[in-house]
């Protein structure tokens, strides 16, 4: 052990680490090319979001290296007493929360602002890994499989509470992770193939939708054709599947959206996508009142794909994205952070930054796979899988691919919760690696 | 668990790779395929500003700026930037009272979104200028802005050098006006609109970034797409500023014109047109109001008499018939004729105004005493000149000599809308009288009178021909375009123009007849000491149709001169009208200008004449009248095409909506 002890600088995932201080740098630049402005004197500016943002990242890797002192089996013995005070401090939050756009999800402590919902996102990672790392859990029972679920789950729902509805999404990651740790593959295609559903139906044309369905119910059916002669149960299976999906995408949806919605919940529910509201829905049109109302995500969206699109192959180069420089794009320090490396830097500024992030994800499941301790496997999951969320659902926003829902793009956007909370998530996994060599817990 | 691999790992992985690959897939497209974003980008992003370069400054022959530029300022309002201010020392400094501001204020918020600039009040005055920019730190939100408009210094000559305003909706339809876009200023008369693309200049666009606030900010990749512009050319003057502004004030309170032309160049000296008004008025945001009131003006101001308005030129015309007489060879200087009072071959006898036997006995006396009988005469000799064969043949001949001094045709000075003036042929007789006529229905214009009448410029132009003995230069005003004499635009003004061949002797004996006409003749009081006047009066008869009747009028006071006679400086015509004879009031303002532009003042003994001239009242209660009656009709006729008009309209629209009935009727049954 004490050999061990001696050279943890040897033992700590260099690539990770690496691939940490990469992000966080090109999140600094970012956030700078989307505040400086051609007449500032100086380039550090106390007032400026990228100065705080650097201050922040100060704050960081002071609490990393707090973390990396700390003994690794601390984690695992206080997960049960962190949750517990982060569902609590999410209660309260609930109640003297500071209105911020409407939700009550932030906490005031003199001048700095901190939300709960992003902080508690490591306890019930590292909550999730106790429990089911815990030698008396047996995750093949329904009812270990429930309290896993409501575990990660709980609080999501006080964060949805707080009216702070992407944050509380994110919560959902969790599920991959119990997939790994045994949740049936069904839970996985089912749900994967829900979110596949319901995004086809409202981004692709009706028709085209329906033509797209059967020929993919076709090519299973041509797939497994030696198992559907065998047997009727996948018979079955195939054959409700596509009715399902083809009630649910040509009439369910277009019923309700007919009958059962109000106009502006429609509106609400195109605009997240940032796009117009099909003809056939838009009952205001039959009315023939042509004004058009600009919804606010709607805009964000079109400006944020102008941003991205106007950058092109090779971008217009830092400091020169006429979008980014001007601010065209709403939010962009924070949730639209992305569309200001695409629009400077192009495409190929995208692959490199999306290159980044699977590559540190990888990484993390490949950390994960190398463990010994279960938690620590468990809990590299939860990171990665947090990371993955963040990373898919923030970026896909930017492009009209999914709903506009305020969350972060980790390590990028602006914001000291966001910041500190990765980092605090990475260095943990980094702590605990650190250990992989140690007795099992 | 943990040395056996875990096949889930793969499908996560796979996960994670996938979903990556679908956001790839999809940024591909999008910014590589989908160029509506680039151009949406740049629409958004990128103000194009046009910048106006200063029009071109106009000066006159002593190098004097007769027009040029000023700058004034607009006062601009961003409702979102205004914080608490003094709203009363706010009102005093520009002049308003409370109700009115907040009049104005509502007014600019109902019109624009509050974070856009827009206008709060349109060209201070200078004291508001001054008093706003003494307190502007106390009042944030608003913003003086530079706007430069034009100044006539002298405020004269207005006439000339024209005004500018907008391009209208109909003037940019037209294909002179494609590199014009709405808002942009052009001449609208006078040498601004002849002038308009040397004085134009050229307009520079550049680009900046805007932000989403419409606001501009850096340029647009560092300025390599501007295009910078080029100023207005400056356009230099035949015209001297003082004798302009001296002729005007000789020609106050009368409605009449002035021409002056420098015969060896063919410059204009100085072109007035009584009443002048204030050039100044008609710029800026009164502009429109202004225009509307001169307009409304009986005497006119607005019409350019000096090259629109046709005056019969009376016994003026009289050197150029007995020119023309002299030239076809139809008498000799030394023809006489025995005129006792009238000229009676004619049926109807002419008067003359003299009586005693030998006041035409040769051409220079009958000159020198303006004898009607005399040049009634000689220009029936001249058309019926027995070498010619008949009237028909010579009255042409006579035209072709008038038309190539100029007469009945525009002379193609550098204004635009001249006039032609009218000048009869045998076409004109043939029409009138059926075919039948001779010499002696058509006599009055040998006299002037009749079926002839000029501009003031073409008599002006005329003298200039007497004057250089038989050319001239088509009368202009531009000496030079940005110091360059042979402009292109100023080509046709440097060619010499030859008037047939009239020889040397004939133009000598005119010349030498107008002399006598100053020196004892008709126009004694033209006489200026020192400078051999050559000259001629005329008191024009005229008429007006008012109502559709026939009103004689007092006569016109025309006059025309050149001087000096040896090597002519100037040749001017002045026309004062229905003032009466050409020797009271044309003659002496004539000799006053002669005087002081050859001398550069005018002497002392002339003072009193001076001041006569100054003080005249000369215009008519009856012109007042006149133009009411005139106005009237045209309303009338005006209003009565309107109401055809409306008519029409409406006969079409009822035929259309029973039209539209039926169709619908037809629609329901089929139904």
């Amino acid at each position: 052990m004490s050999s061990l002890k001696k050279s943890l600088f040897y033992r700590i995932d260099g690539v990770m680490i690496m691939l940490y201080i990469f992000l966080v740098i090109i999140g600094l630049l970012t956030v700078f090319s989307v505040e400086h402005r051609s007449t500032d004197v100086t380039i550090f500016m106390a007032n400026k979001n990228y100065s705080k943002q650097v201050i922040f990242f100060g704050y960081s890797l002071f609490l990393g290296l707090i973390i990396l002192l700390t003994d690794s089996k601390f984690f695992a013995s206080t997960a049960f007493l962190g949750y517990t005070v982060g569902v609590f401090v999410l209660i309260i939050t609930i109640f003297i929360g500071v209105d911020v756009k409407g939700s009550h999800s932030w906490l005031g402590i003199g001048s700095f602002r901190f939300q709960p919902g992003e902080v508690c996102k490591i306890f019930t990672a590292l909550a999730l890994a106790k429990f089911l790392s815990l030698p008396e859990t047996n995750f093949k029972t329904l009812r270990h499989r429930l309290m896993g679920v409501a575990l990660a789950l709980g609080p999501a729902v006080i964060v949805l509470l707080q009216n702070e509805t992407g944050l509380a999404l994110v919560y959902f990651c969790f599920l991959l992770v119990m997939y790994r740790e045994g949740l049936p593959n069904a839970v996985l295609v089912i749900g994967f193939s829900l979110i596949a559903l319901v995004l086809g139906t409202l981004l692709v044309e009706r028709k085209l939708f329906f033509v797209l369905l059967t020929l993919l119910a076709a090519l299973i059916g041509f797939m497994m054709r030696s198992l559907l002669r065998r047997k009727m149960a996948p018979r079955i299976i195939l054959g409700g599947a596509w009715v399902f999906c083809i009630v649910f995408s040509q009439l369910a949806v277009p019923m309700v959206f007919k009958h059962v919605l109000k106009q502006h919940q429609i509106d609400r529910i195109y605009s997240m996508l940032g796009k117009e509201v099909p003809v056939e829905y838009n009952k205001n049109a039959e009315e023939g009142s042509d004004e058009k109302k600009v919804n606010a995500s709607e805009y964000n969206v079109l400006q944020s794909k102008i941003a991205i699109g106007s950058g092109g192959f090779w971008g217009k180069g830092f400091l020169n994205g006429t979008s980014t420089k001007n601010q065209f794009v709403p939010e962009q320090n924070t949730d639209f952070i992305f569309t200001a490396v695409a629009e400077q830097f192009g495409f190929i500024g995208s692959l490199t930054l999306i290159t980044i992030y699977v590559s540190l994800m990888l990484r993390i499941i490949f950390v994960a796979e190398r463990q010994r301790s279960a938690f620590t496997r468990i809990y590299a999951y939860c990171v990665a899988s947090i990371l993955f969320f963040h990373f898919a659902v923030n970026i896909s926003m930017t492009i009209g691919l999914a709903p506009v829902i305020g969350i972060t793009l980790p390590f990028l956007s602006y914001g000291g919760s966001s910041l500190l909370s990765f980092s605090i998530l990475i260095f943990i996994l980094i702590r605990l690696d650190a250990d992989r060599q140690a007795m099992i817990r | 668990m943990s040395s056996a691999a875990n096949p889930r790992q793969y499908i996560i992985k796979l996960i994670f790779i996938g979903v990556a690959s679908v956001i790839l897939l999809r940024l591909f497209f999008l910014q590589n395929f989908e160029s509506k974003y680039k151009v949406m980008a740049n629409d958004i992003a990128i103000y194009k500003k046009v910048v106006y370069p200063p029009r071109g400054v106009i000066y006159d022959r002593k190098g004097k700026v007769m027009l040029s530029n000023t700058t004034i300022y607009d006062l601009m309002v961003t409702p979102r930037n205004i914080k608490n201010f003094d709203t009363l020392q706010f009102c005093n400094a520009l002049g308003l009272d409370i109700p009115g501001f907040m009049k104005i204020m509502k007014g600019v918020q109902s019109r624009n979104i509050d974070v856009r600039q827009s206008t709060f009040m349109e060209q201070l005055s200078p004291e508001q200028t001054a008093r706003f920019q003494e307190n502007q730190f106390s009042f944030p939100g608003f913003e003086l802005v530079e706007r430069n408009i034009r100044e006539y210094k002298n405020a004269t000559a207005g006439i000339v050098l024209g005004y500018i305003g907008e391009v209208s909706v109909d003037m940019l339809k037209k294909d002179r006006y494609a590199s014009y876009r709405q808002g942009d200023y052009t001449g609208l008369s006078g040498l601004e609109l002849q002038y308009e693309e040397a004085l134009r200049g050229q307009r520079g666009v550049h680009f900046f970034e805007r932000d989403k606030f419409n606001r501009p900010r850096d340029p647009y990749r560092g300025g390599a797409l501007d295009t910078l512009e080029i100023s207005g050319k400056s356009l230099e003057l035949y015209m001297d500023a003082d004798l302009q502004s001296y002729a005007e004030k000789l020609m106050q309170n009368k409605v009449g014109s002035v021409v002056a032309i420098d015969p060896q160049t063919g410059g204009i000296l100085t072109m007035v047109s009584s009443p002048c008004y204030d050039p100044n008025l008609l710029r800026g945001k009164d502009r429109a109001k202004n225009y509307g009131a001169l307009y409304r003006e009986a005497t006119r101001p607005l019409f350019n008499r000096a090259t629109q308005a046709a005056y019969p030129p009376g016994s003026t015309i009289k050197p150029m018939t007995g020119l023309v007489a002299l030239s076809v060879g139809a008498i000799t200087p030394s023809f006489g004729l025995a005129c006792y009072g009238s000229y009676n071959y004619c049926g109807r006898p002419i008067a003359c105004e003299h009586k005693d036997g030998g006041h035409a006995a040769n051409f220079r006396l009958a000159l020198a005493h303006s004898c009607n009988s005399y040049f009634s005469h000689i220009f029936r000799l001249t058309i019926d000149y027995k070498s010619f064969g008949s009237v028909k043949v010579g009255l042409q001949k006579w035209h072709d000599y008038f038309s190539a001094c100029g007469f009945g045709r525009q002379s193609g000075i550098d204004l635009p809308f001249e006039g032609k003036g009218l000048l009869p042929d045998t076409t004109t007789y043939n029409k009138m009288y059926r075919g039948v006529w001779n010499s002696c229905t058509v006599v009055f214009v040998g006299m002037g009178q009749g079926e002839l009448a000029l501009t003031p410029l073409q008599m002006a132009n005329s003298m200039a021909i007497i004057a250089n003995k038989g050319y001239y230069y088509i009368p202009h005003f531009v000496k030079s375009i940005n110091n360059n004499y042979n402009d292109p635009l100023l080509k046709k003004y440097h060619e010499k123009k030859v008037v047939l061949n009239i020889p040397d002797s004939s133009f000598s004996a005119v010349q030498q007849a107008m002399q006598d006409v100053v020196e004892s003749g008709t126009a004694i009081g033209a006489k200026v000491d020192g400078i051999t006047v050559c000259a001629k009066t005329g008191t024009a008869e005229n008429k007006a149709l008012v109502n559709g009747t026939v009103i004689k009028m007092a006569n016109h006071s025309m006059f025309v001169a050149f001087a000096p006679k040896e090597n002519p400086k100037i040749a001017i015509a002045v026309a004062v009208e229905n003032s009466g004879f050409g020797a009271t009031w044309a003659a002496p303002i004539a000799s006053l200008l002669i005087e002081k532009y050859l001398k550069d003042s005018v002497t002392v003994k002339r003072k009193s004449v001076e001041d006569k001239m100054f003080n005249a009242k000369l215009i008519n209660k009856y012109v007042y009248t006149i133009d009411s009656a005139i106005r009237t009709h045209d309303a009338a006729v005006y209003k009565a095409k309107l109401e055809r008009k409306h008519f029409v309209d409406s006969a079409r629209r009822a035929q259309d909506s029973t039209l539209f009935i039926r169709w619908m009727e037809k629609r329901t049954r089929k139904k």
